[in-house]
């Protein structure tokens, strides 16, 4: 690995996000935006917001990054880019990890401009400091990136490339406590949602919401780190230097 | 470990390439000599591709052995000193040239002042600022040669890269092949256009993954007994 290569690696990708205005305002508008809304239609339930306000600044991340990665990664296998990048002197790993940098970066901004609204004007508080929120927030991100680089080979068009939005992250988020706390699932329910990513990055947000940060919340973060490492093993797996 | 000068920069033994249900290529033997122009001719679908990938080391091979600059090939060692344009853009649609050339650059070690050597060669300057998505499919296929040259490689393997180029900027490129070749730079050009044929040093002639002759366009001629390399390409692929 050299850190040269990371570096251009992750230049390149931010490069071609800022060449790119409606994804830039999908992270810095609409993400905000949502979260406004949200506290509109919870106008007359501030206790939901309350609870749910924090860890969704903390879960768009999750959601965006996935979807960008996805999408920026089919572009690299469908243009030749990924078959020129492998017949270059370039590690795996100076590619992967210069996506993981250009993502945190972004993920870092953006969940400062999100936290920024929510916390200052539609009045989200924490238990916890608010800053632990935007650090989970990156380390969510390099989640949904890492998920999005490896199923990204699984998919032949941009179309094929979403459909995975609604396959594999929604029904993680439905069932990670955000709308019910797995507590009140049924135990089957619970079960599933006990192995899958998405739940710990979750818990970890909503301690901070409720101030119980401690060995828990390491626990949370050390589960999500794996998950991030798992995954972009994963999808090194999927960069071939040599195809049929 | 780079080999003797007089040594060829690929030599191809016995090669088999399968590529979903048939023989992409079937038991070809070819030597690339150095420091030449090398054109690889056949119609579309008769395994150049497949060949050129099996030369740069991104093809899964069934049987048979390439050697590229005394390593075999896709030698991690080579890929510094081998590049490869295929017919995709290759290149990032959503950057400008500058900012391909400046990405690449870097991965490769290439000093800042080869991205604009490069740009000089493919005639692409006045590009520089422009989108990849924005260009025409010369310009663009001219972007993606640029970023070939911009490691200053001892082999290059292009495939059909004067596809949509405009005659007068088609023969500026040869011109910059042959340059680079008498630099020391071996090439290898696929094409199905004939024309260009004449333009090559040695000739590759391959018809359904098979070898149809190799040569020199004087010596292909003078087996043929044919002066036109079209005329002479057909007389050697009956004579089988």
């Amino acid at each position: 690995m050299s850190a040269a290569r990371v570096l251009a690696t992750a230049v390149r990708v931010l490069r071609q996000l800022r060449h790119d205005p409606r994804t830039l305002a999908m992270l810095f508008v609409v993400a905000p935006a949502l979260l406004a809304l949200m506290r509109g239609i919870l106008n007359s339930d501030a206790t939901t917001f309350a609870r749910v306000g924090a860890p969704m600044i903390g879960l768009f991340p999750l959601t965006l990054m996935f979807l960008i990665t996805s999408i920026t990664m089919l572009r690299e296998r469908t243009t030749g880019t990924l078959e020129r990048l492998m017949s270059l002197p370039i590690a795996k790993a100076d590619l992967l990890f210069g996506y993981a940098v250009a993502f945190a970066v972004v993920a870092a901004a953006q969940a400062t401009v999100t936290g920024l609204v929510g916390f200052e004007l539609l009045g989200i508080t924490t238990a916890g400091p608010a800053w632990t929120i935007v650090a989970l927030a990156i380390g969510n991100a390099l989640l949904g990136m890492s998920l999005g680089l490896f199923t990204s080979a699984f998919a032949r068009s941009e179309f094929q490339a979403i459909q995975f939005m609604p396959a594999l992250l929604f029904p993680q988020i439905l069932l990670s406590g955000l709308l019910v706390p797995r507590a009140l699932m049924p135990s089957g329910l619970q079960a599933v949602s006990d192995v899958l990513p998405v739940s710990y990055a979750y818990d970890g947000l909503a301690r901070v919401t409720s101030d119980q940060i401690g060995s828990r919340l390491a626990i949370d973060v050390a589960v999500v780190t794996c998950c991030i490492l798992g995954f972009l093993a994963l999808a090194a797996a999927t960069l071939r230097r040599r195809t049929a | 470990m780079a080999g003797r000068p007089d040594d060829p920069a690929v030599r191809i033994a016995n090669l088999v390439c399968v590529r979903g249900d048939h023989r992409a290529l079937d038991d070809v033997t070819v030597d690339l000599r150095r420091g030449v122009v090398t054109g690889l001719l056949g119609p579309s679908g008769c395994g150049k591709s497949t060949l050129m990938r099996a030369i740069v080391g991104v093809q899964i091979v069934q049987s048979g052995d390439v050697t590229v600059l005394g390593l075999p090939a896709g030698a991690r060692e080579l890929r510094r000193r081998v590049a490869y344009v295929t017919q995709a853009p290759s290149v990032y649609l959503d950057l400008t040239v500058d900012e391909n050339l400046r990405y690449f650059a870097a991965l490769v070690g290439a000093p800042a002042a080869r991205v604009g050597d490069a740009v000089a060669l493919v005639g692409l300057e006045a590009e520089l600022g422009r989108r990849a998505q924005d260009l025409s499919g010369g310009e663009r296929s001219r972007a993606s040669l640029a970023v070939a040259l911009l490691g200053a490689p001892e082999l290059l393997v292009l495939d059909e890269p004067t596809v949509g180029v405009d005659p007068i900027l088609r023969r500026e490129l040869w011109d910059t092949f042959h340059r680079l070749a008498q630099g020391g730079t071996t090439i290898l050009i696929s094409s199905h256009v004939m024309d260009e044929a004449g333009r090559c040093h040695d000739l590759v002639l391959m018809r359904d993954g098979g070898l149809v002759a190799a040569g020199t366009p004087d010596e292909l001629r003078a087996r043929a007994g044919a002066e036109d390399l079209e005329e002479a390409f057909v007389r050697l692929a009956e004579a089988g």
